[in-house]
């Protein structure tokens, strides 16, 4: 059936398709021949580095957190090494036994243990779950002891910020905890730097010198698999450590302010007043930073947030408080140097009698009696309030703000330092025009004489107002960082316009501790090693009423809320003065019996100290 | 008329096993040797489960493919219609009663062996066919019947495989059963025009895709556009191929595959694994024994004297050829992905079987090489 030829046209068909074909494949295979080379050859270095990128991952660790030393090299933060214990789950062969057995070694409460079994539930298995981050050495030793036990757990030792001073540096320096999301966000730097476990400052100096202290980060760098696990380390590459600061404050002063102020609210600040270095400053009552490190509790979180004394606000930077009669000074000042007044300017104060009236309005002084005609000197010494009404009036608020706001009031004392720095507020017309769109009334004139009113001043602003005072009227720069050689160019320039007014005004407030009838002349020193001078203020948190005015309650007899802030500002020893300091006592009562005392025992120490800071400083130069 | 009678050897066993393709053999066995280290490497550098399965399964489809080569050729002509009825039984047995592994039924439990008769279906289609065209006369070819009769032969496994569902290998069945019919003589201008038909017709067909299916041409026509999804296959199977360079990075250094980057090392994406460690060195000498394999296969069939060994060599060795050219394109990112193995070196039975068999039927043509069928 099969024909020959039939047979042969067929097979000679198949040959010449097979010719096409094989032709065809020829080319293919020089296609896949020339794609090889493309990938291999050509773009070899391309695919190189992007298996390299796949493989090759690097880990950062957190760095080192740089210091913050007082002014005489003792380390107020610092780091410790903390006793961690670590868990790589898969690398335990019976994750549930070990555990159990950790908790048992460790009194782990239920609630503890749960978030560790909740968190290791979060990770992949060979990502590090930390069991305890600061374990006591008692327990730290424990487990080493059981380690035969517990297969897969590693005591670790790391490295951790410590307050040794608990809670006297607390406003001042802030405290650190673990970076999170906003951290990340609003810090460019902490972003670059973040690796897990990494603790940035959230308050105070601490964050704001976060770019100084973070140093930079070690690095290790692994070959990892596909799903991300470590194979091999390759490299490490050690970091540095932040930059160690140092501060301005003398520690054992500092411990002595937050004796002083224990159990109350308020704030003392001492500067030196002729660098403007801060001396001390605290605020009280102040709380732990250590208990933020490791992350603080709820329920030890919620003590602190509702305290109503509010251990929260830095009181001495962000707390606005009407000055009272802190403010004299620079009102007589303002008059002076406006010629206004003359130091014989005279005043007749009548007592709650008959008092001042002006357009419709009484205006009282403190004392129910009356303190009779009384001049400048007397007026500041005994804070007469009816003299400084009128001293008030002829001067006018607008020349009383640029006074005050010459000596630092109603800015920013260390300008960007603090994120949490109020300005406090020097009222004139203008403001008060702007701001609340009413005009300026003469009463408010008068109140603002006394420091009641708009004006609202920081504790340290007063300190420095004091401090510019006390060094003969000419500009200080505040500082906390001891090597801030910022130079501003007018530095030391005069605040006055005749070097007399501030002798004036000082005098005034050397009479106002130092004789009898001042109001803080109980808190003097007769040693003129010691003796300071100052000015005592008790500022209203509310209007005395008439009715107020009649009870004439003692301190004790007001609900907390209602009393009066004491307020002490001074400066020392008055023979050469070299310190100023100012002190505020939330509802406290008087200044004069609640403020002034305090200052006493601060000069006292101030002083002694001040031979040690001295040769401190001069040592420091002989070493060289 | 083509009688069965029972096959009396003309040549002896001696004459028989002087007429092997050693060529062939060699090269199968060089195949073979570096299919095993390749599969040692992915095994990271010990022998364990693929290797030594992957050893057994060359020695012993190796050794029946060596006698597949002493049976007459006769014999697997006159099997032509009745293997292909049984493959075609196993499929539809498949459908039914297969094992399911990752989405898709494509395996009947055999207690040996995990057998997936889509895999022998590529070669038995060849052998079907080539026997439906033998007989035929010339004019008969383009007949209206002929054609259709055998787009049936090629369209029914097809299909169940498709089902089951896996795209790559029914791609594979049909290109296979096509190749045949170029072959056997069918007109060029058929060619032409199904496939002038199937590109205006391509995105209607996508339109029809299942949509991971979708996703591959996609991924393909852009890599980029999920990198750790779709993409990642392709994207790590390049920087794979890419990083080797000129030498590679060295037997058992390969840093994608250790490290597991590589998807599928074992099976499609063997020759990455290979091409890394290897290099471009490394790959042309693996295409120099592909070709070499492909072109003595070819020469067997035109040293044959039947039309039927000829025609069966010719699709088998072209078979091979655009199984291999298809398993590359898709792993240097020429093609999209689909699943296609690596002829002896990807890992799976069904395949190396289904090729030892297609290799012992053309070397029965070797050996058979001056036998007429009638």
């Amino acid at each position: 059936m099969i024909n020959i030829s039939d047979n042969a046209t067929k097979l000679n068909s198949l040959n010449r398709r097979m010719f096409i074909l094989a032709t065809a494949k020829i080319i293919i295979l020089g296609g896949i021949v020339s794609r090889l080379f493309f990938l291999q050859v050509k773009e070899n270095k391309k695919y190189l580095t992007l298996s390299d990128k796949n493989r090759i991952r690097e880990w950062k660790l957190p760095p080192i957190r740089g210091e913050f030393k007082d002014y005489f090299g003792n380390t107020i933060a610092g780091n410790f090494e903390a006793y961690q214990l670590h868990i790589i789950p898969e690398e335990v062969e019976d994750f549930r036994y070990v555990i159990y057995r950790v908790k048992e070694l460790l009194d782990l409460s239920e609630k503890q243990f749960k978030k560790i079994l909740k968190k290791k539930n979060e990770i992949k298995p060979w990502e590090t779950l930390i069991v305890a981050d600061n374990l006591s050495w008692e327990k730290f030793s424990k487990i080493n002891n059981h380690l035969y036990d517990l297969n897969g757990v590693k005591p670790v030792i790391s490295i951790s910020r410590d307050y040794p001073y608990k809670e006297n540096f607390t406003h001042i320096l802030g405290y650190v905890s673990q970076a999170n999301e906003n951290d990340l966000l609003t810090n460019e730097n902490i972003k670059e730097k973040f690796a897990p476990g990494l603790k940035v400052g959230k308050t105070g100096l601490e964050k704001s010198f976060e770019k100084k202290l973070i140093g930079s980060n070690s690095v290790e760098r692994y070959e990892v698999n596909a799903y991300g696990r470590r194979i091999s380390q390759l490299a490490f590459q050690k970091g540095d450590k932040g930059e160690t600061i140092k501060l301005t404050i003398d520690t054992k002063i500092q411990e002595l302010t937050n004796e002083l102020l224990k159990e109350k609210a308020g704030s003392i600040c001492v500067m030196d007043i002729y660098t403007g270095a801060i001396i001390a400053m605290h605020s009280s009552p102040s709380f732990d930073p250590n208990s933020f490190v490791f992350g603080i509790s709820q329920d030890e979180w919620q003590l602190i947030r509702n305290n109503p004394m509010k251990p929260l606000v830095n009181k001495s930077l962000s707390g606005n408080y009407s000055p009272g009669s802190t403010i004299k000074p620079i009102v007589a000042l303002s008059a002076l140097e406006n010629e206004i007044i003359s130091p014989d300017f005279t005043v007749q104060c009548k007592g709650h009698n008959n008092p001042l009236e002006l357009y419709g309005q009484t205006y009282h002084c403190w004392k129910k009696e009356g303190h009779g005609f009384v001049n400048l000197r007397e007026a500041m010494k005994q804070s007469c309030d009816t003299y400084f009404y009128e001293v008030a009036r002829r001067l006018g608020v607008d020349r009383l703000s640029v006074t005050a706001k010459k000596f630092g009031l109603g800015q920013k004392v260390f300008k960007d330092t603090f994120d949490n720095e109020k300005n406090g507020l020097v009222p004139n017309t203008e403001w008060k025009k702007n701001a609340l769109g009413r005009n300026w009334v003469l009463g408010e004139t008068i109140i603002t004489g006394i420091g009641q009113g708009f004006i609202q001043t920081t504790p340290i602003q007063l300190c420095l107002m004091t401090a510019q005072i006390a060094n003969g009227g000419y500009k200080v720069y505040p500082k906390i960082v001891a090597d801030d050689d910022n130079q501003y160019a007018d530095k030391f320039t005069p605040l006055y316009k005749k070097s007399r007014n501030i002798k004036i005004i000082q005098d005034a407030m050397f009479s106002s501790t130092n004789e009898v009838r001042g109001t803080s002349y109980r808190s003097r020193f007769d040693d003129p090693k010691y003796q300071f001078a100052g000015k005592t203020g008790t500022s209203q948190v509310k209007k005395i009423t008439e009715r107020d005015r009649e009870l004439d309650l003692k301190t004790f007899q007001i609900p907390y809320e209602e009393r009066d802030h004491a307020l002490y500002v001074a400066f020392g020893p008055y023979k050469n003065p070299r310190y100023a300091l100012s002190i505020i006592i939330e509802h406290g009562g008087s200044g004069g019996t609640v403020a002034a005392p305090l200052a006493k025992e601060l000069f006292k120490m101030i002083i002694d100290r001040h031979e040690i800071r001295k040769n401190y400083d001069n040592k420091k130069y002989l070493d060289i | 008329m083509y009688q069965h009678t029972r096959f009396n050897n003309k040549n002896s066993f001696f004459q028989k096993f002087g007429n092997l393709d050693y060529i062939l053999l060699s090269c199968l066995l060089i195949l073979g040797l570096i299919s095993l280290a390749t599969m040692y490497s992915t095994d990271g550098g010990e022998i364990l489960f693929h290797t030594r399965s992957h050893f057994i399964k060359f020695i012993v489809f190796f050794s029946m493919m060596i006698v597949i080569s002493f049976i007459n050729i006769k014999f697997w002509f006159s099997l032509g219609y009745l293997s292909y009825a049984i493959i075609l039984g196993m499929l539809i047995w498949t459908v039914n009663f297969g094992i399911t592994a990752s989405g898709s039924k494509r395996w009947i439990d055999l207690y040996f062996l995990n057998l997936q008769p889509s895999e022998l279906m590529k070669i038995f289609i060849i052998l079907c066919l080539a026997k439906y065209f033998h007989r035929m006369k010339t004019q008969h070819v383009n007949s209206f019947y002929a054609i259709c009769f055998s787009l049936i032969i090629i369209f029914v496994p097809m299909s169940l495989v498709i089902i089951q569902p896996d795209l790559g290998t029914s791609l594979l069945i049909a290109i296979s059963g096509i190749v045949v019919l170029w072959f056997a003589g069918l007109n060029h201008k058929y060619f032409f025009y199904s496939c002038l038909l199937s590109i205006i017709s391509l995105p209607i067909i996508i339109s029809f895709l299942k949509p991971y299916q979708k996703l591959r041409v996609l991924t393909f026509l852009n890599p980029d556009r999920d990198p750790l999804g779709a993409g990642y296959q392709i994207i790590q199977s390049k920087i794979a191929v890419g990083s080797g360079g000129i030498t590679g990075k060295g037997f058992l250094k390969g840093t994608q595959s250790y490290l597991e980057f590589l998807p599928e090392k074992h099976t499609d994406f063997i020759f990455t694994l290979y091409s890394e460690e290897f290099g471009f060195i490394g790959s042309v000498l693996l295409l120099l024994i592909y070709s070499i394999i492909i072109y003595r296969v070819i020469r067997i069939g035109a040293l044959s004297r039947s039309y039927f060994a000829k025609l069966f060599c010719y699709s088998f060795g072209t078979s091979i050829f655009i199984y291999i050219v298809i398993n590359m394109s898709m792993v240097l990112g020429l093609l999209p992905i689909v699943g296609s193995p690596l002829p002896i070196m990807s890992y799976g039975g069904s395949s190396m079987l289904a090729t030892m068999i297609g290799f012992g039927i053309v070397m029965s043509a070797k050996t058979h090489s001056q036998q007429s069928i009638a």
